[in-house]
């Protein structure tokens, strides 16, 4: 039974969530222990990622693993016209874990499915992306000192930003309360309204990224704003400025408000915000490693604490 | 007077299964989810009856065939008023409504264009989160749809 994958966020507990943080912290004291010695990661990028693909092989590597796969799925046999459980099956037949990262939603679940080899999703198209989510997670908890009792303002394109629905399932353990700050047309879906209604997660909806709401902060999470979502072009000019971060804007925020942004940003943060104590947004990314090191040895069901 | 005729219609059944008030605009896919566009046995299809329930309401019957609770159950789908009746020597010796179960495999096609299901030679899969009303969720790609919007395969 594969029980160690990690498809979505909202398939593991509190506890197991408690427990990455918990490691992801020891990696970042330890971050080159040599606990996957011997071990063969597989990275199968059907859709290149190369930020997400560094990150996890740098995690593998630091750790002392092996790691086989493809970054391009024009050199695997799915060109050929191989299905996803063929080529699942034929890497199972090597590697003690599989990292893959898909176009079609739904990829790495059925993954999970045709292997007893752990899966690791590292993005199957709109649909999730749980080491995001683990690293937004791990970077709050550590310049927060704790997870519990937050404001956090989620800024930009809330309607199609899954970094930030996962955000939403994954805090739900923790009472936190959120600010929805988007225009009507990226305004935060129905079904994730009632989902925090249904948790009892506290929220507020505005279009306006106001001193109060910015003053009022413990974490503001930036997402970019696309203009393809947009029909209007003109609709898109106003509304990428109206939900722009400059570090004027910070002037009376709390001392300790971190910004954090999945990245790559355009224009959502302007240059002005970088050299802020508050901005986060680069460790953020560093917390990756961290994080993803965590999910592999989980994975893995190697204990570092043990060792 | 068609209130009659669908009783006596019913009563005529020796040994089988009657499935009544089904909506009218899902008689057709109950065929098709039971299969019984490739069966030998007779089938009688009845579609615009009255209704005093439903206004207008289907109905399908099926002689000499005895279908598990699964199979039938997966009808709750569509037609979640049905009414499921087991025929023995012209007599109804069971009746009873048809329940949704929590998961709902091979029937229904996923709308999302992008979903692995989609692409991939697999079957379905969905997962009820809804039952009032029906809303279905997939499995793979968490693509949500009401019942009465469900494409079946």
């Amino acid at each position: 039974m594969n029980t160690h994958s990690l498809v979505s966020i909202a398939d593991i507990s509190k506890e197991e969530i408690l427990d990455l943080l918990e490691r992801a912290k020891y990696f970042e004291q330890h971050p080159n222990s040599k606990i996957l010695d011997g071990k063969v990661v597989a990275t199968l990028f059907f859709e290149p990622s190369t930020r997400t693909r560094l990150s996890f092989e740098t995690a593998v590597n630091r750790l002392g693993g092996r790691i086989i796969g493809f970054s391009d799925p024009g050199t695997s046999s799915s060109v050929k016209g191989e299905t996803l459980k063929d080529t699942i099956k034929m890497v199972s037949n090597y590697a003690d874990l599989i990292v893959m990262r898909h176009f079609l939603e739904g990829a790495a679940r059925y993954a999970t499915e045709v292997t007893d080899v752990p899966i690791i999703n590292a993005g199957d198209g709109a649909n999730q992306h749980p080491s995001q989510t683990m690293l937004d997670l791990y970077s709050i908890y550590k310049t927060q000192g704790r997870l519990t009792d937050l404001t956090i303002t989620l800024v930009g394109d809330l309607k199609y930003g899954r970094t930030v629905h996962s955000m939403l399932m994954a805090m739900k353990y923790f009472k936190p309360r959120f600010n929805f700050v988007a225009s009507h047309e990226l305004a935060m879906p129905q079904e994730y309204k009632e989902f925090c209604r249904a948790e009892g997660i506290q929220f507020t909806e505005t279009s306006d990224f106001s001193p109060e709401v910015i003053n009022s902060s413990d974490i503001i999470y930036m997402t970019r704003v696309q203009r393809e979502r947009f029909s209007d072009p003109l609709e898109y000019e106003r509304v990428k400025d109206l939900y722009a971060l400059h570090n004027a804007m910070l002037a009376n925020s709390r001392d300790n408000l971190r910004i954090l942004h999945p990245l790559p940003r355009v224009n959502e943060i302007d240059v002005d915000v970088d050299d802020n104590p508050k901005a986060y947004y680069f460790e953020q990314a560093r917390n990756g490693l961290f994080a993803r090191q965590a999910i592999i040895t989980r994975a893995l069901g190697i204990n570092p604490f043990e060792l | 007077m068609s209130q009659q005729k669908t009783e006596l219609a019913v009563a005529a059944l020796q040994h089988g299964t009657v499935i009544d008030h089904i909506p009218s605009a899902a008689v057709f896919q109950v065929v098709k989810i039971l299969g019984l566009e490739h069966t030998d046995h007779a089938v009688t299809i009845g579609a615009n009856l009255a209704s005093a329930k439903l206004g207008s309401k289907g109905i399908v019957k099926v002689a000499d065939m005895f279908f598990d609770e699964a199979a039938l159950n997966r009808i709750a789908l569509i037609a979640p008023s049905a009414v499921v009746n087991i025929i023995r020597n012209y007599e109804v010796v069971e009746k009873r409504p048809v329940a949704l179960p929590d998961a709902i495999v091979g029937i229904v096609k996923c709308n999302n264009p992008k979903c692995i299901t989609n692409n991939e030679p697999m079957l379905t899969k969905f997962d009820v989160v809804s039952r009032q009303p029906v809303i279905i969720r997939c499995h793979y790609c968490n693509h949500a749809v009401s019942g009465a919007n469900a494409k079946i395969l």
